[in-house]
């Protein structure tokens, strides 16, 4: 996400040196016009002042994509939506202002899975279904393997979104990018699509169908799950509504996942609670993003397996058995 | 042409044609046989409605299993419609008259099953309408959808149009049951052969055909784009369209060609569909399946040339590992090996004939597996932590019969409307011998 930065750099006008008589006139025509136009501005300036006045003092506010904008206070109604109506547009808007981010530091893992049990818990999952995974990776031959945390990547540009058929995967203003379970099809495309592996099917009836029944659907906990439809991670956007942390975040005792807003450029860890610039963070430990050259532009950075705090153990048989 | 042309007269064609209209112990026997089949793939269905998409062997990475390789499949055969009738049909080929409808039979009742195929792939089949409610028009599944159904429409036109003279006739000549003839009266629309009823007729078909064409494209073209429009090795492919289409015309062909001989064998159409069109059609599928052989060469040299690490892995699994066997097997046997025969003529008789497209009918089918397959098995990122059968692919047998039963259907309805309809049009066929009704 690149904002758009409209530094005014100073325009000088330059200065002619010797004015010509016909370049007078010319100035004077381009005068003249400048006036007109002052006079014009002027004038609307008025009227809009005048219009303040009338009605009431100009807020700023902060829209959705994190623009300020001012607006006349008589001019603002109060948005109230109640019950499901409200739960849907909150999931479908995201929270105002907000870009989340997520900082996984590769150095920092050694395969606790502590942040799946937490994902898988709060998801209501089965062993076998991962929100959040962790692989052990090498990247060459001659390089170390090390441990990868992957989820959905909430990537910028989201394959998986760009495919849905009915609009059941949607990116939010605030970078998730969630599942309205009540309306997906089951067709899987958004699977197919997504490079990470992110996505889960519900191919049997969900861990904890039973006794979630009756319970009202949260798209943005994706609870309950429901058989034939599809989860993945969600950046716990539940928890992120009430000001807290993603769960995986918060259950990792190895102090791997900064998270935040990258609006404030600033990341908390999950484990030692210290927050810092995003940007720094990056600048100096060599963020990357996984597979950049597919253009989907992840909300998920990496810090490098470097100066790893655990030695690499080949993970113990964590495979669930055969559904 | 072995007939004596002589002879034929008007009531001769038609009794030649239309004889196999009636209901003998053969045709009770098979459609018993049929039916019997679907019931037992049906219950299968059902099995998957109650307790999900489980029951297949499709999991998390391998997502597309058996149902979307055998939906691709029948997209593919129902292209051949365009093929015979619009490309060559267009074309001024006029030894295509027999075989028109037999194409648009093909055409149709694949089309129309591959729309319940794709249903049977979904984990929620109640919410089809979604698709319709919430369609976004951004997803290749809402194009697919809609060329589709555009598809079947036309060809069921194209099926149709051509048949409401031969109904008339029918009506009129047909030594049969009461509630056939008036059903095929009410199919005629008052059809009296009329120079003015013809010209209509004769103009809407010309206007399908060539509607049907770029419709034809798109459907298989806007199939392949499900794949082509990820960025998974195997799939990431600019070629896809051309491949899919020549691919689809290889199919189809080989459909037409195997069901040309059951018809003229079990309808004892001997003096219509003639060796000269077995020896034709061999030709229609050498030259299509060498198109196809070159969009082969493209899909898998390149790639192979440069092997980049997502491709190089998918491409050693195809060439040697463990799908090598199936992958050898469906292009040699399926494609290079076909090509080579055909060029000799014995090898385009009937039976050999038949022999070969049954061979490449069902490379077919399983070339559709290779493409839909193999690419999920390998995805970007390593499988790691999950069940071994998440892993590794294994079709279960309820999948199976779910796989099979939209074959039993096709069976069924080409079986039907070739038992009640004239497999060869009639009127076309008797005003291009020169014999007029008297
Ligand atoms: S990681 Fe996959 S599921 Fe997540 S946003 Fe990107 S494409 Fe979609
Ligand atoms: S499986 Fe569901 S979320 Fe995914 S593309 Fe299909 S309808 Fe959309």
């Amino acid at each position: 996400m690149e904002e758009n930065n409209n530094t005014h750099s100073p325009n000088e006008p330059e200065k002619s040196k010797a004015s010509t008589r016909r370049d007078f006139l010319k100035n004077l025509g381009l005068a003249g016009v400048g006036v007109a136009t002052g006079a014009a501005a002027l004038y609307s300036g008025h009227i809009f002042e005048a219009k303040k006045e009338a009605t009431g003092e100009s807020k700023v506010l902060l829209t959705q994509d994190g623009r300020l904008v001012s607006v006349d206070s008589l001019e603002i109604k109060s948005h109230e939506k109640t019950g499901e109506d409200l739960r849907e547009s909150q999931s479908r808007e995201g929270i105002p202002g907000r870009r989340w981010v997520m900082v996984t530091d590769l150095s920092r893992c050694r395969n606790a899975r502590k942040c799946i049990s937490a994902c898988q818990e709060a998801h209501h999952l089965r062993p076998e279904q991962y929100h959040m995974n962790t692989l052990q990776m090498q990247d060459s031959p001659n390089t170390a393997p090390y441990n990868m945390p992957k989820n959905c990547q909430h990537c910028d540009n989201p394959p998986c979104v760009a495919v849905c058929p009915v609009d059941a995967t949607y990116k939010r203003p605030d970078g998730i990018v969630l599942i309205e379970n009540d309306r997906c099809i089951g067709c899987r495309f958004c699977m197919a699509a997504c490079p990470y592996s992110a996505r889960i099917f519900n191919w049997i009836e969900p861990k904890d169908a039973a006794k979630d029944q009756g319970i009202e659907y949260n798209a943005e906990l994706n609870v309950p799950q429901k058989l034939g439809t599809i989860s993945k991670c969600l950046f716990s956007a539940d928890r992120l509504r009430e000001g807290k942390l993603p769960y995986c975040v918060e259950a990792c005792p190895n102090s791997v996942y900064y998270f935040g807003d990258e609006n404030e450029d600033s990341v908390t860890n999950g484990t030692t609670k210290e927050t810092v610039r995003l940007s720094k963070l990056l600048r100096d430990n060599g963020g990357y993003q996984l597979m950049p050259e597919l253009g989907t532009k992840p909300r998920v950075y990496y810090l490098p397996p470097k100066n790893r705090l655990f030695p690499f153990e080949e993970a113990k048989d964590a495979t669930p058995e055969k559904v | 042409m072995t007939m004596d042309d002589n002879k034929l007269t008007f009531d001769k064609i038609t009794s030649d044609l239309t004889h196999h209209i009636r209901i003998n112990k053969g045709f009770l026997v098979w459609m018993g046989f049929l039916t019997v089949s679907l019931v037992a793939c049906l219950y299968a269905y059902s099995l998957q409605l109650r307790t999900g998409l489980g029951v297949a062997g499709i999991r998390d990475y391998v997502t597309w299993g058996l149902y979307l390789a055998n939906f691709v499949f029948f997209v593919a055969a129902s292209l051949i419609g365009m093929l015979i009738s619009a490309v060559l049909g267009l074309a001024g080929m006029k030894w295509i008259t027999p075989l028109t409808r037999i194409a648009e039979t093909i055409a149709v009742s694949f089309a129309a099953v591959a729309g319940l195929v794709i249903v049977s792939d979904m984990g929620r089949p109640e919410r089809l309408a979604y698709v319709f409610i919430y369609g976004r028009p951004q997803s290749p599944i809402l194009w697919d959808v809609t060329v589709i159904i555009t598809y079947f429409a036309l060809s069921l036109l194209l099926l149709y149009l051509p048949m409401i003279a031969d109904m008339a006739i029918l009506h009129r000549k047909g030594a049969l049951p009461s509630w056939l003839k008036g059903t095929y009266k009410c199919l005629s629309l008052n059809f009296t052969d009329t120079p003015a009823q013809n010209r209509i007729i004769n103009r809407s078909i010309r206007m399908l055909l060539i509607l049907l064409v770029p419709m034809a494209l798109s459907i298989h073209t806007v199939t392949s784009w499900l794949f082509a429009v990820t960025s998974r090795a195997g799939w990431d492919s600019s070629i896809f369209g051309p491949y899919f289409v020549s691919g689809a015309f290889v199919a189809g062909s080989a459909a037409v060609i195997i069901a040309m001989f059951f018809f003229r064998k079990n309808y004892k159409l001997q003096d219509y569909i003639t060796d000269l069109h077995f020896d034709n059609m061999g030709k229609v599928l050498v030259t299509v399946s060498l198109v196809y052989l070159y969009f082969n060469i493209n899909e898998f040299l390149v790639p192979g040339y440069k092997l980049q690490r997502a491709d190089a892995i998918h491409l050693t699994e195809l060439f040697s590992g463990k799908d090598a066997c199936m992958f050898w097997i469906v292009q040699i046997g399926g494609l290079v090996l076909p090509i080579l025969l055909l060029f000799f003529r014995p090898f385009r008789k009937p039976l050999p004939i038949l022999v070969i497209s049954i061979a490449v009918l069902i490379a077919a089918w399983f070339k559709r597996y290779l493409i839909v397959i193999p690419t999920q098995e390998h995805p970007f990122l390593p499988i790691q932590h999950v069940p071994q059968n998440f892993v590794v692919y294994t079709p279960t047998l309820v999948e199976t019969m779910i796989t099979i039963g939209p074959f039993i259907l096709v069976l069924i309805i080409i079986t039907l409307i070739s038992k009640f309809f004239p497999v060869i049009p009639l009127h076309e066929t008797a005003v291009e011998k020169g014999v007029e009704d008297v």
